[in-house]
């Protein structure tokens, strides 16, 4: 053998003891067979389709944060107008991004106009079409954007932090790309997805609120007892009181309540779940303020106990206990409302890991069960070394010895693959198999497309080393070609794809390049050994 | 051994039957196409595209469909098919059963309908009278739980390990070996660890269900449009990148005959898909866009020996070197094809259930891939070439350029 061969083929060798040691000598070299097998396992991560497991997709409503953002700037626009003494007929959400000002006195619309350009920076003022001293705040774009983008991340963050506190093995929680709005949530090996969607979905907007008025048995009753005019800052909230009003059925009593809370979720320093003291057999959430909100907490306490004042739980807009506060109450609480063990666990999960900024609404959901995918494993990998086996018996019918050659080509080929995946981390899905299975297809086209142009050659009566050499060389363009032409479509598959589809082009991409480096540089080392050790004029089996 | 050589076949002198019979072909696809969507009021579309639920269920015997049937009327679900299917291991069984559902319309939640669904079935086919909780449909802690607690085994040290690795096995049997659904217990007592002492606390606190979900899917109207919407655009961007490339290596009208040849190839599958009702799902599109750069590269490969040939053959006329090109490259053309043909075949047969529409998809677009290489985008080349006579100098002229 000459030197350059040499080196050749020490290259060669050391590819492919790094794949073999990528796949299957890491974690820890195999002593014994289980070994191997367990060091796959580890090393090549099946995706859900073949592994088994729960795939959610979520929308996050967005404009409900746009939405409160309205909200907040239309309170405090009163506010400021009151304070500044100018008036105004109306001021009104239009819808989640406008805001409507009718009727501001005609004198003060200079110190109007200075008030929303210095103080209201998110929004754009422009006269009202058709209304004399109205004006239409729009919020800006650019705010609007990052209030999105904010509310995803919170969304993000605070879904992770869920699913993390229920202890699940290795959950995928990221964005879904497709849509700016969407999250995607995979928890392999979770058959039944029922407890984790709640987990998920549960708002955890806590509120602790003084109770105004109430209860009443419904919204009309409430209006009604005030004239048909709430009083100012106050707001109407249903609860699940079970015996506040005889006769009625539970979750059917109305509050009035403050619109402004003592005390919100941000403030929890813990969260836990317990038993009922009071209620045996229920569970009951009990938690502990941060320091500075139980400085707020004790002396409103204080002042409301000595007037028999009272004060709701409220969890997403839904009063859960209201009840008149005996003492002061320094920096602890509890939420009771009949839960169970596990209700009142993931509350206090849901509670600790901090509210959602907008309500989520599932858009897709998939489970495969464990089953199904060992089926969907066994018999795409039979089928996989099946035809394998069929293509690599022909190919060496029908070459010969340069078959053999082949076979080796393939069989490196697979095992490149295999490594890459690995290395790379890369999630093997069921089209991923179907990916390998194009990858051994063009394996095969490749070396044919070598050993047909060096037959033809051969017959055109050339010896068998310049006659390897023109076919490697013919072959060589247009095995670029066409693998370029795959390469080109699988890149924009999987730029423009979803899952499955990007799965499918991963495996293709790397095999390809795999294929282009063994059906031409692996192939042709060992025909250069096989001719370096031949008779010039001999036959070439082939 | 050698097969095809030597062949010497006029292929542009019958390009006008290639003609009519992809007409043919393409005619008989879309008429069922036409028949699915327009007479039926029916859609070509799986799951992924189409949105609604699907749920994928293995039964220990023969699935009761009527029974089944009768449950979901009486839940007020009178619109869900039920579908029997083969079971993958053994193809005379028949004991898989996918319930389908429309989407759901209004403010129901996305899962109402798999609910409901459920609930049918633990209803009628879930306990015994027993009321024993279902082993096929226990998850492995609880499992591990209940072992720990019963301790059959009297193990004294590492009881809870010990116990949770046999509850790994034993479910791992049930989901592996039996498919999710044991129909005795005695089936588990070659799992290692496993005693007489366990299967009798097994029996004794289990019932066996007579049914195990597979797979369950969901997918709602906005993800359908979307992944709809997603795979048209991937599958355009890619022919699109196909034509500039080969555009750029050859020329435009090679370029373009190579694409409307694949393009060819995806109606024509379509309509096969349609003949044979199976679905477009999202592995479906994976398998078409197989069959596109399968048939691409078949064309390549034709197109560059003709390349090489306008070099060689300086006098000859394009339809001459054309034809010569296709024999030359035959013998690689029906090796490769038919061993890939076979590849997919053996997919189709021992791939599974889960596979057979992607294998079905390749099987056709395998065989309709290497016929439009010299059938649709050989002829179109020199087609083109006959209207435009003369530009076949400049395709000779700047490929011997490049290639030089």
């Amino acid at each position: 053998m000459n030197s350059p061969l040499k080196w050749k083929f020490a290259f060669i060798l050391a590819v492919l003891l790094v794949c073999i040691f990528g796949v299957i000598g890491v974690p820890t070299l195999p002593t014994s067979w289980a070994q191997v097998k367990d060091n796959l396992a580890k090393r090549i991560q099946l995706g859900l389709d073949l592994k088994g497991g729960s795939h959610l997709v979520l929308q996050v409503q967005l404009e409900e944060a746009i939405g409160q953002r309205c909200d907040e700037a239309v309170d405090d626009l009163t506010k400021q107008l009151h304070a500044k003494n100018i008036g105004a007929g109306e001021i009104r959400r239009v819808d989640d991004t406008h805001i409507m000002v009718r009727d501001v006195d005609s004198n003060a619309s200079g110190g109007f106009g200075d008030l929303v350009s210095n103080q209201f920076t998110e929004w754009a003022m422009a006269p009202a079409a058709g209304e004399a001293n109205g004006y239409l705040l729009t919020m800006k774009p650019s705010v609007v954007a990052d209030l999105r983008q904010a509310a995803m991340n919170q969304t993000l963050e605070t879904i992770t932090r869920r699913i993390n506190a229920l202890g699940l093995t290795e959950p995928t929680i990221a964005f879904t790309g497709r849509s700016d709005d969407e999250i995607l949530v995979q928890l392999p090996g979770v058959g039944d997805p029922t407890g984790a969607k709640s987990v998920i979905q549960a708002g955890g907007q806590l509120q602790l609120v003084r109770v105004a008025d109430g209860p009443y048995p419904s919204e009309a009753e409430a209006l009604a007892q005030h004239g048909g005019v709430l009083p100012a800052g106050t707001t109407i909230v249903p609860g699940k009181n079970e015996s506040a009003v005889a006769g009625q059925p539970a979750g059917q009593v109305f509050y009035i309540l403050d619109r402004a809370p003592i005390v919100t979720g941000q403030d929890l320093r813990s969260a836990d779940a317990n038993s009922s003291t009071e209620y045996p057999g229920q569970y009951e959430v009990d938690f502990k303020l941060s320091t500075a909100a139980a400085a707020r907490f004790g002396p409103f306490t204080e002042a409301q106990a000595a007037i028999g004042g009272r004060m709701a739980v409220v969890l997403d807009r839904q009063v859960y206990e209201a009840a008149t506060i005996q003492s002061r109450i320094e920096d602890s609480g509890r939420i009771t409302g009949g839960f169970s063990q596990e209700s009142a666990q993931n509350l206090a999960l849901v509670l600790r890991a901090g509210a959602l900024p907008a309500s989520i609404k599932y858009l897709e959901e998939r489970t495969v069960g464990p089953s199904l995918g060992a089926d969907s494993i066994r018999e795409g990998v039979r089928a996989s070394v099946g035809s394998m086996i069929v293509v690599m018996i022909f190919l060496v019918f029908y070459y010969r010895l340069s078959g053999v050659n082949a076979v080796v080509a393939l069989v490196l080929n697979l095992v490149i693959l295999v490594a890459f995946l690995a290395y790379a981390g890369a999630v093997l899905t069921l089209p991923g198999i179907a990916g390998v299975i194009l990858t051994i297809g063009m394996g095969v086209d490749s070396n044919v497309l070598v050993f047909e142009r060096i037959r033809e050659e051969l017959r055109s009566g050339k010896v068998p080393a310049p006659a390897v050499d023109t076919g490697f060389d013919r072959a060589f363009l247009t095995i670029i070609d066409t693998h370029v032409t795959t390469v080109v479509s699988a890149i924009f598959l999987f730029l423009f794809g979803t899952g499955p589809v990007r799965g499918f082009a991963v495996t293709l991409v790397i095999g390809l390049i795999a294929n282009v480096f063994t059906s031409i540089y692996v192939s042709r080392a060992i025909f250069d050994f096989h001719l370096s050790r031949m008779d010039r004029q001999a036959q070439l089996s082939i | 051994m050698e097969l095809f050589h030597g062949v010497n076949v006029d292929w542009m002198g019958k390009a006008k039957y290639f003609v009519a019979l992809s007409l043919l072909l393409l005619a008989v696809g879309w008429l069922s196409v036409y028949r699915t969507i327009v007479v039926k009021h029916s859609t070509l579309y799986g799951i992924d595209f189409r949105g609604g639920t699907l749920v994928y269920v293995r039964f220990a015997g023969k699935p009761p469909i009527d029974q089944i049937r009768k449950g979901l009327q009486q839940a007020g679900l009178p619109n869900s098919t039920i579908q029997g299917i083969s079971d993958t291991r053994n193809i005379s069984s028949q004991n898989d059963v996918v319930i389908g559902l429309e989407q759901a319309q209004g403010n129901e939640s996305l899962d109402a309908g798999k609910q409901k669904i459920l609930d049918v079935l633990h209803a009628t086919f879930g306990t015994d009278s027993s009321g024993k909780p279902d082993f096929n449909s226990v998850t492995q802690p609880t499992l591990a739980a209940d072992l720990t607690r019963k301790d059959s085994l009297l193990l004294g040290t590492n009881a809870g390990d010990r116990y949770n690795q046999l509850a790994s096995r034993l479910t791992s049997a049930r989901d592996t070996d039996h498919s999710g659904v044991v129909t005795s217990f005695d089936e588990l007592k070659n799992v290692e660890g496993v005693t007489p002492a366990v299967i009798s606390s097994l029996a004794g606190d289990y019932s066996l269900g007579n049914f195990a979900v597979r797979d369950a899917e969901i997918v709602g109207p906005k993800v359908g449009a979307q992944l709809r919407r997603q795979a048209f655009f991937a599958t355009l961007y890619a022919l699109g990148g196909m034509l500039v490339y080969i555009a750029f290596r050859f020329e435009w009208v090679y370029g373009a005959a190579a694409v409307i040849a694949v393009f060819h190839d995806v109606l024509i599958t379509l309509g096969f898909f349609s003949l044979f009702h199976y679905e477009i799902s999202l592995t479906v599109i994976a398998a078409l866009l197989t069959l596109v750069g399968y048939s691409m590269n078949d064309t390549i490969v034709i197109f560059d020996r003709v390349r090489e040939n306008l070099r060689l053959m300086r006098r000859e006329s394009l339809t001459d070197i054309v034809n010569k090109s296709i024999n030359q490259t035959l013998s690689r053309t029906i090796l490769t094809s038919g061993l890939t043909f076979l590849t997919v075949l053996v997919l189709y047969v021992m791939g599974g259930e889960v596979l057979r529409a992607f294998s079905f998809a390749m099987v056709v677009g395998v065989v309709v891939g290497t016929y439009s290489s010299f059938g649709i985008a050989a002829p179109i080349v020199v087609l083109w070439n006959k209207y435009n006579g003369g530009q076949a100098a400049t395709v000779r002229g700047r490929s011997a350029a490049r290639i030089a």
